[in-house]
């Protein structure tokens, strides 16, 4: 980066895209000098309202995150939006094509697309996700729509960097029970049932309804059920009420939520650590005669990697004593 | 450091021909080379070309043409990039192109064109060696 953090800022909040997309590249990569960039927006960021998209694969989450920007720009509002989609686990590749069902609003000055790979298990999507939240928010979106992948345990990472949780399920993959099993059930803020045009819907409205009555949202509050068509457009009115409800209530309370900072730090802690602990075992002696003994039969990698641990935290005692230290 | 960071290319069929199992093609290739590809699908115009190219922050653009339109649509995109201060992002050019074309893409600052029987590995080649450079 030829350019001051200060200037980058300054360039991405009077509107230019090349400097916010370039400075979320840097963070995303975590090029040298990502956390000064992060510590610099932090202060910035905060007001946007951030909504999880989640929902299986095939359910609609393009189309309808689509749709709901292009509603929010309508209003007068800037949208930025993330939308991830996986990273092979073999090649580490990854084909982004969520843009495909975005057409309608790329064009549009107040939206931000921004495709991101989830590069991992490890890569710490979650941590990711919620620094390009942050720099979008501080660049002056009202409000950031997070698309998830459709897939695994990423939806309930992904999620927890949101203020509210949009859950879309579809009538026609088994009955409703498959559709939100733990977890993805209780996160959820709110429950469209998408392709309404689609016979079964209301079977799976009423479905989802009744097991709503058995128990509530992590954050003890019922969450709301909507039924919509981006083909005839049905139900978009009562979903756009509800998430304009949503968009009222972070401004009223705008800022971090204590246990999502909590959350937070310890993400960042845990990644740090993973990847000094990763580093300073690359081209590790010790490391490599455990291998070696393991391998002749004469230890075990429970014993190895206690004993590795062991030596690895007297070396590095200043780290628990609060020393800094930034890869 | 640990390396993280992914080479991002853009994937892109301008203009208004409909077979895009070329551009598909291409793009699942690239992704299985490692790259993170974004594919935008059929009939974009220049401008969505462009805006989705600086938002993703790809370093490569691979334009998918059929229509033998592929002069000015090529020109379009990189003049669109010029102008947003994009003239670094390196512009590819595939499809059914005539030889006699070829040079005039390149006078107009298209990087590279593969035409039909071009392999994949040759395309990530010309990507890898653009990286290096930067």
């Amino acid at each position: 980066m030829g350019r001051s953090i200060k200037d980058m800022i300054a360039d991405m909040r009077s509107g230019d895209q090349r400097s916010l997309a370039r400075m979320i590249t840097a963070v995303e990569n975590r090029t040298q000098g990502w956390v000064d960039i992060m510590k610099a927006v932090y202060p910035l960021a905060g007001s946007a309202c951030v909504m999880g998209i989640t929902g299986s694969p095939g359910a609609g989450k393009s189309t309808l995150t689509n749709r709901i920007a292009k509603d929010l720009v309508e209003a007068g509002m800037k949208v930025g939006i993330i939308a991830v989609d996986p990273s092979s686990p073999f090649t580490g590749g990854a084909l982004l094509g969520d843009r495909l069902r975005m057409r309608d609003i790329c064009t549009l000055d107040h939206v931000f697309i921004r495709s991101m790979a989830t590069r991992g298990v490890l890569g710490g999507l979650c941590q990711a996700a919620r620094d390009v939240t942050r720099i979008l928010d501080a660049s002056g979106k009202d409000v950031v729509l997070i698309e998830t992948v459709g897939v695994g345990q990423d939806e309930i990472e992904v999620v927890r960097a949101s203020d509210f949780v949009v859950l879309v399920t579809f009538p026609g993959q088994g009955d409703g029970i498959q559709v939100i099993k733990a977890g993805t059930m209780e996160i959820a803020d709110l429950f469209v049932v998408n392709k309404a045009d689609r016979d079964g819907a209301d079977e799976l409205l009423s479905e989802i309804c009744a097991m709503l009555e058995l128990s509530c949202s992590v954050r003890g509050e019922i969450p709301g059920v909507v039924k919509t068509s981006c083909i005839t457009s049905e139900g978009i009115d009562d979903l756009m009420k509800l998430i304009y409800g949503f968009v009222a209530r972070k401004r009223k309370e705008p800022g971090p939520a204590g246990e999502h900072v909590r959350e937070e730090i310890l993400d960042l802690m845990e990644r740090e650590i993973f990847r000094t602990v990763r580093k300073s075992f690359l081209n590790n002696d010790a490391l490599a005669r455990g291998i070696d003994r393991i391998v002749k039969g004469k230890t075990d990698p429970y014993s190895v990697s206690f004993e590795l641990i062991q030596a690895f935290l007297m070396q590095d005692e200043d780290i628990s004593r609060g020393g800094t230290r930034h890869g | 450091m640990e390396q993280e960071s992914r080479v991002r290319i853009l994937i892109a069929k301008p203009g208004l021909d409909g077979h895009e199992r070329g551009a598909r093609v291409v793009a699942f290739g690239l992704r299985d080379e490692g790259f993170e590809v974004i594919y935008t699908g059929l009939r974009q115009t220049p401008e969505q070309i462009v805006r989705s190219a600086i938002q993703e922050d790809v370093s490569v653009i691979g334009l998918s043409i059929l229509s033998g339109a592929h002069i000015s649509l090529s020109r379009k995109v990189l003049d669109g990039l010029r102008e947003n201060n994009a003239g670094d992002i390196m512009v590819l050019v595939g499809g059914i192109i005539p030889d006699k074309d070829i040079e005039a893409l390149k006078g107009i600052g298209v990087a590279e064109v593969f035409t039909s029987g071009s392999r994949i590995k040759d395309i990530a080649g010309v990507i890898r060696q653009h990286m290096k450079s930067q």
